[in-house]
């Protein structure tokens, strides 16, 4: 009896909810107005229209070139612009601020935002707000592109940023996060500035579906950020590749790396992480596909490792990893230590330099496979000797050192290497 | 000297050693590729392969090959003909006929496989390059070894000497090196060791095609020059090109001297 009163009494409440919401999503219809700025409108510039503007209007920007800067979003309203209409910031400073809750920017292309040792200008600044979304945005000529401040709960989609950016020291990133929460960045676009995305302190951020790529250091960069998720990201040609370092619980899923060549130069690169999951990645041709240090418990799954210089690059401080099912294809080097110890599980992972062989075929070597060679030891230690990569004698040596480990980690075995390529 | 090569050329191709050493490189082609599936993964087991044995029976041959053909040299010889034509005829002669062999063996498969249509196929025309050059080098270093070795057992000692040296002796000492001297500025060095040895400089070119990730990461101006950039490629090639000169132009003195 009681059990049936409760769910009636839960069925009520609900219709009564969405009453309230219906009420409320009226008036605001009725109350919100539309403003048009354009060359030949009531109002020309869009600071004025903002001033304009009570609580819930939408701003809609007809395409023209709007000389403005220090715009200044205090209440929330929807700017929405049609054509994209432009915004020239003329280097003067920042273009747009927003230091409202519920903001909506869309469709806006913004230019020429001022350069400044002292200050991050930015064309798009979210301050202490919740609620906002940030859509179909392009900004060029840039310094800052999207920086979002202590903000939380917010969208950015589909924007395209395209910097020109040459050195570090006097450019800025795309988008960049401080003390936020709960941030969507999901379809954008960004190349040439210094970090693609940039993240500090910003905890439970989905990033999703963006491209990165030609950056100057980073394609995307963690700080301090936790619980943090990032999939089917493109990372491609930066300076750098991707860091993540001093994060805890970041989920890495389905991202591809591609080309990061360089002697800094990383698809990925952990530093301090820990309990991160790193699964169906693909890294290819990097320098470095990832480098690791300080790093525990990660859970390496289905990652495969195509063409790279080194696959895995381990420099230290880094326990109880593992890596399962992961496809390790014609790397240089697929595994790199520069210690003797090592407490990582690498288990069913399929090697293209494996030569044991399966004789009760359950796709299973008969062989462990030792992924560490010799000659990435020499090579740690003596650089220039990569030269000699390939060579008959390199072969002979690492064929011994194979038979009775002196150099290399003794214990650091696949036991149960894979015969054929995973697939999922 | 067309003639002479015409003929040498005709008959090594009547010869049973040019068709098993084609059938060989059929053979290996095809297995690589049925047991791989993978084209970019045969091209390297191949390269691995060919950088070894290519000198090798280059060496071998053309000893093999100057030996046996001394009477029907000596009977040339008496004839009124340039001892350049006659040694440079039967050097290129021999050359070619190696080198066809390889080719023909490595293409076939590889072309049946659909070489055409996959994007390996830069690396796949560099290994055959680089294969074509190895034969010409190490031909002609073997003329020059039989041209001053009257015996035979010497001849053949020398060659797979320099087989051996060349091939695995010259970088246990070239790395040696490296570390010896690991607290000075090596990257010229390496570069410069790499020149001194035919078959280490067709390892670079290879190099080049498919570890260009992993030989970035060395932070040296030179490196970065010589592998960033096209320049690492020609100078390869150019090397490739003094290393069959040089002995090409030694069987010529060497010939015109020799007394017989």
């Amino acid at each position: 009896m009681y059990k049936k009163f409760n769910i009636y009494h839960i069925k009520k409440l609900h219709k009564l909810f969405i009453v309230i919401i219906m009420i409320g999503m009226h008036t605001i219809t009725i109350y919100a107005n539309t403003h048009i700025v354009c060359k030949t409108c009531a109002h020309t510039t869009i600071k004025e229209t903002i001033k304009a503007a009570s609580a819930y209007d939408t701003i809609i920007v007809k395409k023209a070139t709007y000389n403005e800067y220090n715009i200044i979003v205090d209440k929330p309203l929807t700017i929405i612009g049609k054509n994209y209409p432009v915004i020239d910031g003329k280097r003067q400073g920042e273009i747009i601020t927003i230091i409202s809750d519920h903001v909506t920017i869309d469709g806006l292309f913004i230019i020429n935002v001022g350069t400044s040792y002292t200050e991050d200008y930015a064309a798009i600044r979210v301050k202490k707000s919740k609620d906002f979304m940030i859509q179909n945005v392009v900004l060029e000529k840039l310094f800052f592109g999207i920086y979002l401040e202590k903000a939380r709960d917010g969208v950015l989609y589909h924007n395209k940023i395209i910097g020109d950016a040459v050195e570090e020291y006097n450019s800025g990133n795309g988008i960049q996060l401080w003390y936020c929460k709960n941030i969507i960045i999901e379809h954008n676009f960004v190349q040439r500035v210094r970090d693609g995305i940039y993240l500090e302190f910003s905890d439970d951020c989905k990033i999703k579906n963006n491209v990165s790529s030609h950056n100057i250091r980073y394609g995307l960069h963690f700080m301090f950020s936790n619980n943090d998720s990032y999939e089917n990201n493109t990372f491609e040609k930066n300076g750098a590749g991707v860091a993540v370092m001093f994060s805890k619980k970041i989920k890495m899923y389905r991202n591809i790396f591609k080309e990061n060549w360089g002697s800094a130069s990383y698809g990925m690169l952990l530093k301090e992480i820990n309990d991160a999951e790193i699964t169906e990645n693909t890294f290819e041709e990097n320098t470095i596909g990832i480098n690791i240090e300080g790093s525990n418990r990660i859970q390496y799954s289905k990652n495969n490792f195509i063409n790279n210089g080194w696959a895995i690059k381990v420099r230290g401080a880094c326990y109880t990893n593992t890596f399962k099912l992961n496809n390790f294809l014609n790397n240089s080097f697929d595994i790199s230590y520069n210690s003797k110890l090592n407490d990582n599980l690498f288990h069913n992972n399929y090697w293209s330099k494996y030569t044991g062989y399966d004789l009760d075929k359950d796709g299973i070597g008969d062989v462990p496979y030792r992924p560490v060679k010799l000659f990435s030891y020499i090579v740690n230690r003596t650089p220039e000797t990569i030269i000699l990569l390939r060579s008959l004698f390199i072969d002979i040596i690492d064929f011994s050192e194979k038979v009775s480990p002196v150099f290399t980690p003794d214990k650091l075995l696949d036991h149960h290497p894979l015969i054929h390529k995973i697939k999922w | 000297m067309l003639k002479i090569l015409k003929y040498s050329f005709y008959d090594l191709m009547r010869s049973r050693w040019s068709y098993i050493y084609f059938l060989f490189y059929l053979l290996l082609g095809t297995v690589l590729l049925f047991l791989n599936n993978d084209l970019s993964k045969a091209i390297i087991t191949l390269m691995n392969v060919i950088i070894i044995l290519v000198p090798l029976i280059g060496t071998i041959f053309g000893v093999m090959y100057y030996y046996n053909s001394k009477e029907f040299t000596e009977l040339l010889l008496a004839q009124p003909l340039k001892r350049n034509s006659i040694f440079l005829g039967q050097y290129l002669g021999l050359s070619l006929s190696l080198t066809m062999s390889l080719v023909l063996g490595i293409g076939i498969p590889f072309i049946l496989y659909g070489i055409f249509k996959s994007d390996s196929i830069w690396n796949f025309s560099l290994l055959l390059i680089t294969g074509a050059f190895l034969t010409f080098i190490f031909t002609a270093l073997a003329f020059n070894i039989s041209l001053s070795n009257e015996n035979k057992i010497k001849g053949f000692g020398y060659a797979v000497l320099l087989w051996l040296f060349l091939a695995i002796i010259y970088d246990g000492i070239f790395l040696m090196s490296l570390i010896l001297f690991e607290d000075y500025p090596l990257d010229k060095l390496s570069l410069f060791g790499t020149m001194l040895n035919p078959i280490d400089l067709s390892r670079t070119l290879i190099l080049l095609k498919l570890d260009i990730s992993a030989l970035l990461g060395y932070t040296g101006a030179v490196f970065k020059k010589f592998f960033g950039t096209s320049f690492g490629l020609i100078v390869s090639l150019f090397m490739l090109f003094v290393w069959i000169l040089i002995p090409t132009l030694r069987i010529i003195v060497k010939s015109k001297k020799k007394d017989f």
